[in-house]
């Protein structure tokens, strides 16, 4: 009876690794296949499509290109590897309607391809944004540019994030990821030191009656929402970034670190003063014994000792800080540009999936994109945890243990 | 010279240690035995002031060492703890090369030749009969060892600062018994330099290496005397009772 439910037991426990590990992949391979579909999708916006006039060489665009000749930053072809020719810029709108007649048109405005490759065809330089099912097709003079795939590059390397542009919308990455990793660099700056320190203190220094008081209500902080962080920032930290420094607004990449850094602080805590107090007894009084005073045993074997529990509270740390959204989203203003100083807004990747996802439309681009930075966010932390194992790994081989 | 005056132990209100006065000469192996939570262990760690680093102890009495209290406020733990090496019972090398485990004491003492340090590394090495096996490898980690040559590393190390007293914790109470007698030579030779005091559990050990014997029990000092002696034909009843094992 007893073996029985012992099987059962460990049956259940089985089960249970199983499902959660299968749980975990299933997630990742979720994301990428949701993320990876970015790379499908075509450059413009569907159900458009953008006419050149066939004297026109370029035969393909970039996003970026696409969105730089619509805001009128590029006027010339030859810039793009094209003819000299003066870029026109043609977005189809009622108001071409107006100009012909109901006749010229047709009842169910059949005529309208014929007229709109009238207009292309009259106009060398053209760029023409049409609804695909009004493209002039086979028309002579008219070439319908080739629809170009979102490129990884496009997405990695491109340094504008306007999901919602037209006719092209911008999916580059880089403000954001270096938002996300502007923001918790120095949220980790603040409060690795910071966090080290306490738990040295903790370990260390503090008394018995000390340590009881603080330890739990460290652990409390752990346990605060993060919008309450984000509110207390809003309120307390973001105002008074914007008084000390004289900035224009106080939502920036710093105050966005400290909040960070707050967040952090607890699990760095706990985490490195646990890793301390496993320091044996024996190997302290060996220092004390060799005639090191508290200091040096601190730095020389306290703190190489527990190399690998401080590191992992430096990946924890790392990861709250990377991975937060809320907070995050509340203070740093939120602008997705690349940021050049701390006192400027930025957004971060987290914040961007928050903010966005409820607007984008579901399996469109914009929710792909979206995605993708989901796995980029993915791929970060997974950096950061694999080179911190190897750390700890060639500290604890240093060690024996 | 080191000598005990009248000292009392509390740890709370546990008394560890009764009244206890006794004086240990220069050069010789002094042995304290005795049943466990006699007291030996903690009568031991008052004289590098190690009972310190435990929360809520008490010590009445004198401490002395070469004449000097070592418990007066003038004295400097970490130069006092610098003079008096020690030798804890479990080896404890630190997580560090072979090297850098004995050249920790120097260290920390503000040594930077390094030409010095190496010497004195390779010197406490051969004094604590390490030497040849670890030459080659001083760059390996500690952990590498042996638990003998981890004791006998952890030797090294308190001998690289060049103390005048050695402690030892039951050096040789973790050890098989190769290693035991290798560490139990290596006492008879440190003994022409250092003044050593060895607790130990095993009695015969005590008998080998010792020129004089204490016996504890109950936070007492019950006997005190040369070691053979003591082993032939002891003063006290409880000893002839724990030395030939009708007690203890």
């Amino acid at each position: 009876m007893k073996r029985i439910l012992e099987r059962i037991v460990e049956l259940l426990l089985t089960i249970s690794g199983a499902i959660t590990t299968i749980v975990i992949l299933l997630i990742v391979v979720f994301l990428f296949r949701e993320g990876l579909g970015l790379f499908q999708s075509s450059n413009v916006e569907k159900g458009y499509c953008l006419c050149v006039n066939t004297e026109n060489t370029v035969l393909q665009l970039t996003p970026f290109q696409i969105k730089q000749i619509f805001d009128e930053e590029i006027d010339n072809w030859e810039k793009l590897g094209g003819p000299d020719e003066e870029i026109v810029v043609f977005r189809f709108s009622d108001s071409f309607l107006d100009s012909y007649s109901e006749e010229e048109l047709g009842k169910n405005l059949e005529f309208l391809p014929e007229k709109l490759g009238e207009v292309i065809r009259g106009t060398p330089g053209i760029i023409a944004y049409l609804p695909v099912q009004y493209q002039p097709i086979n028309q002579r003079g008219v070439r319908i540019l080739q629809d170009g795939k979102i490129k990884l590059s496009d997405f990695l390397g491109g340094s504008e994030w306007i999901p919602t542009a037209t006719p092209s919308p911008q999916f580059g990455v880089l403000p954001l990821i270096l938002g996300t990793l502007w923001v918790s660099l120095f949220a980790i700056l603040i409060a690795l030191p910071l966090g080290l320190g306490v738990a040295i203190y903790l370990s260390e220094l503090a008394g018995e009656q000390m340590r009881k008081i603080l330890k739990p209500a460290i652990e409390l902080l752990a346990g605060i929402p993060s919008v309450v962080y984000g509110f207390f920032g809003l309120v307390i930290i973001v105002p008074l970034i914007q008084k000390g420094f004289h900035l224009p607004v106080g939502e920036t990449a710093f105050a966005g670190s400290i909040i960070l850094a707050i967040m952090a602080l607890p699990t760095i805590i706990t985490v490195a003063e646990d890793a301390m107090q496993t320091t044996p007894q024996a190997m302290r009084e060996a220092s004390l014994a060799l005639g090191a005073n508290h200091w040096q045993t601190i730095y020389k074997v306290i703190i190489p000792y527990s190399i690998s529990g401080i590191s992992a509270a430096v990946v924890l740390g790392i990861g709250r800080a990377i991975g937060e959204t809320m907070a995050v989203l509340m203070v740093t203003g939120n602008a997705a540009v690349i940021p050049h100083s701390l006192f400027e807004p930025v957004r971060t990747i987290p914040a961007t999936i928050a903010a966005e996802l409820g607007e984008a439309p579901s399996g469109g681009p914009h929710y792909q994109a979206l995605f993708m930075l989901g796995c980029i966010l993915f791929l970060i932390t997974l950096v950061v945890s694999i080179s911190a194992e190897i750390i700890s790994k060639n500290k604890s081989q240093a060690k024996g243990i | 010279m080191i000598e005990a005056k009248n000292v009392n132990f509390y740890y709370g209100n546990f008394q560890a240690l009764k009244d206890i006065s006794m004086v240990m000469d220069d050069h010789t192996v002094t042995a304290f035995i005795g049943p466990s939570g006699c007291g030996k262990s903690t009568f031991l760690r008052l004289f590098n002031r190690m009972n310190e680093l435990i929360a809520n102890t008490r010590l009445t009495g004198e401490c002395l060492v070469n004449g000097e209290n070592i418990y007066q406020k003038s004295i400097d733990v970490t130069e006092l703890r610098k003079k008096i090496g020690m030798v804890f019972q479990k080896p404890n090398p630190f997580p560090q090369s072979i090297f850098e485990n004995v050249a920790y004491g120097l260290r920390v003492d503000g040594v930077k030749d390094k030409h010095f340090i190496k010497q004195r590394v390779e010197e406490s090495l051969v004094s604590a009969a390490l030497w040849n096996e670890v030459k080659d490898k001083l760059k390996k980690s500690a952990f590498e060892l042996s638990g003998g040559q981890q004791q006998r590393l952890c030797i090294a190390r308190a001998l690289a600062i060049s103390p005048s007293i050695i402690l030892m914790d039951e050096p040789a109470s973790a050890l098989d018994p190769i290693s035991t007698s290798k560490i139990e030579d290596l006492i008879h030779v440190l003994k022409k330099d250092y003044t050593i005091v060895i607790v130990t559990h095993n009695m015969q050990q005590a008998a080998r290496v010792s020129d004089k014997t204490g016996f504890f029990m109950l936070g007492t000092l019950i006997e005190y005397n040369d070691t053979r002696k003591m082993f032939l034909n002891p003063e006290k009843e409880e000893t002839q009772n724990y030395i030939t094992g009708r007690f203890g």
